[in-house]
């Protein structure tokens, strides 16, 4: 699953992941793409806070930051 | 004064010391002259500078030549880094904390500069930074002495440093012990009370440099604004006079604030609990616009600061705490004056966990 969030700014992306993160099956992973600065941090804090794991930063077809996250529980 | 907010936002600067506006004004009189010069006015004017080297030499653990006044804080941050590495024989590159201030970073900017990650407290490993000055071509460390975003102190006073160390005392000054093993420093009057001067302190043997054209006068070119200066020494004095009892009593309520927020949910509170400046707490909020916590705390009379992107001009995070691993959303800096009273502290917590549901409300991210 990818999530676009391209355009959205701190704290969207994160409350994006929140609300599609039960979509996606327990060790499952989903994409987050997002160009706000703080997302990357953000997305790590939120994995962290919430138990789930911060599997990698890579990039998008279009140059767009992606963040992978892996489902934990 | 119940139910008209505070303000909470010292450590961009305080109102006025009364001690530092009683000096002021008398020194407006006093004070005018070029203390450079040979005659009546100049060489009062000469006594008051002095004087005002002295006190603030006290306070730094320093000798009173060793001390000069810049126009702010910033600009004495810029002279002691840009100084040093004037200073330096070669191309000198400079381990820094990822932490330091930024107007420290900027100075670093076209320079090799080796910087040092901090743990999720913000503070630097004092064996990891002292190997880093071990490496060849290392002219310089730059540590500040307490972190003015979460108010961890770092581990200056205990650093073995065969290079000169820059310390920034910006936020440090008037509020808590300084390290004695700067070898130059910057510091800030408008944090303890003062009028906007910068403090820049060089050991004697310290190989500084001016980074600005030559001038006969000093470290610093011009004639000072000896009035501030005047203030700014007086207040400090005053300030650390008072230090014992405003210490204790902001580490009370800096403790009161860090145990109320960790009962609000997803707010994480940030910085070493016991190891910091006393006056300093920042937390962040998940799910929360950083921008419209501070609206909303504003239209309620408090005034704090945030280090979330989107209250930063630059739509950037703070470094500060995207080198710590902390959530950057929704962060709030709570940073209390001489006098913040008890009860002003317990209207804002009062008021912020509704201020924290409405924002995430407004958001839509209840039950996530």
């Amino acid at each position: 699953m990818i999530i676009d969030a391209r355009g959205r700014r701190c704290p969207l992306p994160i409350l994006d992941l929140a609300r599609h993160i039960r979509d996606i099956e327990v060790g499952a992973t989903l994409t987050v793409e997002a160009d706000d600065p703080a997302a990357r941090p953000d997305i790590a804090a939120w994995c962290r806070m919430r138990g789930h794991e911060f599997v990698a930063a890579q990039s998008a077809s279009d140059g767009t930051p992606a963040y992978v996250v892996r489902r934990l529980h | 004064m119940g139910g008209s907010g505070a303000f909470l936002d010292a450590a961009s600067g305080v109102p006025l010391h009364p001690v530092a506006r009683q000096a002021l004004l008398a020194a407006l009189d006093d004070g005018w002259a070029d203390p450079s010069r040979l005659y009546g006015a100049a060489r009062r004017a000469r006594q008051l500078l002095d004087a005002a080297r002295e006190a603030v030499a006290a306070a730094l653990g320093a000798r009173a030549d060793e001390i000069d006044f810049a126009a702010n804080g910033t600009a004495a941050l810029h002279a002691a880094v840009l100084g040093t590495l004037a200073g330096a024989r070669r191309t000198p590159t400079v381990v820094h904390s990822a932490v330091e201030h930024s107007a420290v970073l900027h100075a670093l900017e076209g320079t090799p500069a080796v910087p040092i990650g901090v743990d999720a407290l913000g503070r630097v490993d004092a064996t990891t930074f002292e190997a880093a000055l071990l490496a060849p071509g290392v002219a310089a460390g730059a540590l500040q002495a307490g972190n003015h975003e979460v108010g961890t102190r770092q581990p200056v006073a205990g650093l073995d440093s065969p290079v000169p160390l820059i310390v920034d005392l910006t936020e440090t000054l008037g509020h808590a012990e300084i390290p004695p093993n700067w070898s130059v420093a910057a510091a800030d009057a408008r944090m303890w009370g003062g009028p906007s001067v910068g403090v820049l302190a060089v050991r004697t043997g310290v190989r500084w440099r001016s980074p600005a054209p030559p001038d006969d006068r000093g470290r610093v070119p011009g004639v000072p604004d000896l009035p501030a200066v005047v203030a700014a020494a007086a207040s400090l004095r005053a300030v650390l006079d008072e230090r014992p009892a405003v210490e204790a009593r902001q580490r009370d309520l800096i403790d009161r604030i860090r145990a109320s927020v960790r009962g609000i949910p997803d707010v994480e509170v940030l910085g070493d609990p016991t190891d910091r400046l006393p006056h300093i707490v920042t937390f962040s909020c998940l799910y929360v616009d950083g921008e419209a916590v501070l609206t909303a705390l504003d239209r309620r009379g408090f005034a704090v600061s945030s280090g979330s992107s989107c209250t930063s001009d630059t739509l950037e995070p703070s470094h500060v705490l995207v080198a710590m691993g902390a959530l950057t959303s929704g962060n709030v800096r709570v940073s209390l004056t001489r006098d913040t009273t008890a009860a002003e502290v317990d209207e804002f917590l009062a008021v912020l966990p509704g201020v924290i549901a409405d924002v995430r409300a407004e958001l839509g991210a209840t039950g996530l």
